[in-house]
């Protein structure tokens, strides 16, 4: 189902049209009212009667996680404070939390998003939704909350960890859906199956973010759970989870972009790229009050894709995210991302998905070393048997990323756990 | 007829060895026949322990690969061409050596034999009278 066609599926003249009207009166806000927006548009040379139309939005400065913490906790609202009803708090890998403020509007238009994710999920009045992303600063939790609220469904608003009860819940209120992690959603999964519960369960969708998740993962919890798996895209930052969702076609994740604004941009250069490059991924927040972002740079690597969709939707779509320009490694000439090797790794059965890949310049050649480690069965007391494993498996990586890296076999659970920001790759050449 | 030997994969890094010989001392294990395959980033460590089944647990416990194989433990003479011999009857029947180890004592030399096929690799040694150890 569609929940706003006259805005999901409108013509592009249209929502070009939207979308200026709204960057003219977003800048205005910033310009207006918040001190650290102004200093930048004026060193840029730049004034809100610059924007007449959303191609202007290259003319104005970029925002980066930075001037979050520089700013950090109240310097980048353009509303008073009047108008903040609430607050949400990212944890941040390095020192202080950012933090994001929102109004009265804020929340309401993130709602609207949120419903139109569930929607496009096939969700309704009719559901049961079980809400297991933590309640709190985190926005995953109060987010899909209001996303539940909004389209009208029952929600249970159980928040995170305690599987027992979770599964009691799931059970004795029949959800029909279920929004965690992707990561926590297997882990009900295995415990449902261990409880014997499995098959007394009414769950039939699943509304997963907050972390990257690979297609073989998707298939895992679809297959364990019988359910149908969708991700749901959204940043602190821009809002939380909502910003963008994948409909039934499962083609691409499906922008708000009349809320959110995406761009592709160099992330060397800063230019914007033709439609269809890949490129760092941009967010203009159109409607924000409280805290308007003007083209945040996520660090997301990604492509857009302006075409129809077969869903019915006009809203531009966004490529699974490829990995982060921050963790994008240049080997011998070849652009190559973490999370390519992790992919892989998914595929191959002989190995665990736990990787560490170390590069460093050799008699100006690039070296390209990945430590991986094989499945406890899989080890044999043959040399021969154990490199025949690392030439499948370099040979595997060479036809995905393009170059052949040298494979370096560990012992087995040697490797450090990712908790979804673990440290994957090590560049040497920058240290020389 | 078969000798159970335990296989330990190893990073190749100093002092792994070491902490597989400590584990085995601090479980009571004896080990009797010893022998290592590298190449330049791992290595596979072969042995034969006084407690293979006992060996293999101690060391899992300590997160480390192990595998238990069948192979072949023989005592020959130390003497010129007796390995000779017992290579040469196992190839005429076209029994190949994935690995072997020896060591001499004396009088006396063992040895020990991954065939690849290991049934077959028994009946020609058997018929040519070769003692098996254990």
């Amino acid at each position: 189902m569609i929940w706003n066609p006259s805005v999901e599926c409108m013509d592009r003249e249209s929502m070009r049209k939207l979308q200026s009207e709204r960057l003219r009166k977003v800048v205005e806000r910033v310009y207006n009212n918040c001190e650290p927006y102004r200093k930048r548009m004026e060193e840029a040379g730049v004034t809100p009667e610059d924007i007449n139309s959303i191609d202007d939005i290259v003319k104005l400065p970029f925002t980066s996680k930075k001037d979050l913490r520089d700013y950090y906790p109240f310097g980048l609202l353009s509303a008073p404070k009047e108008e903040i009803i609430r607050i949400h708090a990212s944890s941040g890998t390095t020192g202080k939390p950012i933090v994001v403020g929102y109004t009265k509007n804020d929340i309401a238009n993130w709602n609207e998003a949120g419903a139109r994710c569930l929607s496009a999920f096939g969700l309704g009045k009719q559901d049961v939704i079980q809400v297991a992303y933590g309640y709190g600063l985190f926005t995953g939790g109060l987010g899909a909350h209001g996303a539940c609220e909004t389209i009208g469904a029952i929600t249970i608003p159980i928040s995170a960890g305690n599987t027992e009860k979770q599964m009691l819940m799931m059970h004795d209120l029949q959800a029909t859906a279920l929004a965690c992690t992707p990561s926590y959603a297997l882990y009900l999964a295995e415990s449902l199956e261990k409880s014997g519960l499995k098959d007394k369960m009414n769950l039939k969708v699943g509304i997963f973010g907050a972390e990257p998740w690979t297609e073989q993962m998707r298939k895992e919890i679809e297959t364990k759970l019988g359910i149908k798996a969708y991700d749901i895209y959204g940043l602190t930052e821009i809002s939380g989870p909502g910003v963008g969702h994948e409909c039934e076609c499962q083609c691409g994740t499906h922008i708000c972009e009349d809320l959110f604004f995406p761009e592709i941009i160099d992330p060397e250069t800063g230019e914007r790229l033709p439609d269809g490059s890949v490129g760092e991924l941009v967010f203009t927040t159109l409607t924000k009050e409280g805290m308007p972002l003007i083209r945040f740079r996520t660090r997301d690597l990604t492509r857009l894709i302006y075409d129809k969709c077969e869903c019915g939707r006009t809203s531009v779509r966004m490529e699974k995210i490829m990995g982060r320009s921050d963790d994008m490694l240049i080997i011998r000439g070849v652009n190559v991302f973490p999370s390519q090797v992790e992919a892989v790794l998914c595929e191959v059965e002989e190995f665990e998905p736990h990787f560490f890949i170390t590069v460093d310049r050799v008699n100006n050649t690039d070296t390209f070393d990945i430590k991986v480690e094989v499945k406890e069965q899989y080890y044999t007391d043959e040399i021969s048997g154990m490199v025949k494993l690392q030439k499948k498996l370099a040979a595997r990586l060479q036809s995905v990323i393009g170059l052949q890296p040298n494979i370096i076999l560990a012992e087995p659970r040697s490797m450090e756990r990712s908790q979804g920001k673990a440290k994957r790759a090590l560049d040497k050449r920058k240290l020389q | 007829m078969t000798t159970l030997q335990l296989s330990v994969f190893l990073e190749n890094k100093t002092g792994r060895l070491n902490d597989v010989a400590k584990v085995l001392a601090e479980a009571g294990i004896n080990m009797t026949a010893f022998s290592v395959a590298d190449n330049s980033d791992f290595g596979i460590l072969r042995v034969l322990v006084s407690d293979p089944e006992k060996a293999k647990q101690v060391l899992k416990e300590k997160g480390f690969a192990v595998k238990l194989t069948n192979v072949l433990a023989l005592r020959i003479g130390n003497s010129a061409g007796t390995l000779y011999t017992i290579l040469d009857k196992l190839a005429a029947e076209k029994v190949y050596i994935e690995y072997m180890y020896a060591f001499s004592e004396g009088e006396q030399a063992s040895v020990v034999i991954r065939p690849n096929n290991i049934d077959q690799a028994i009946e020609i040694l058997k018929a040519n009278k070769i003692e098996f150890v254990g």
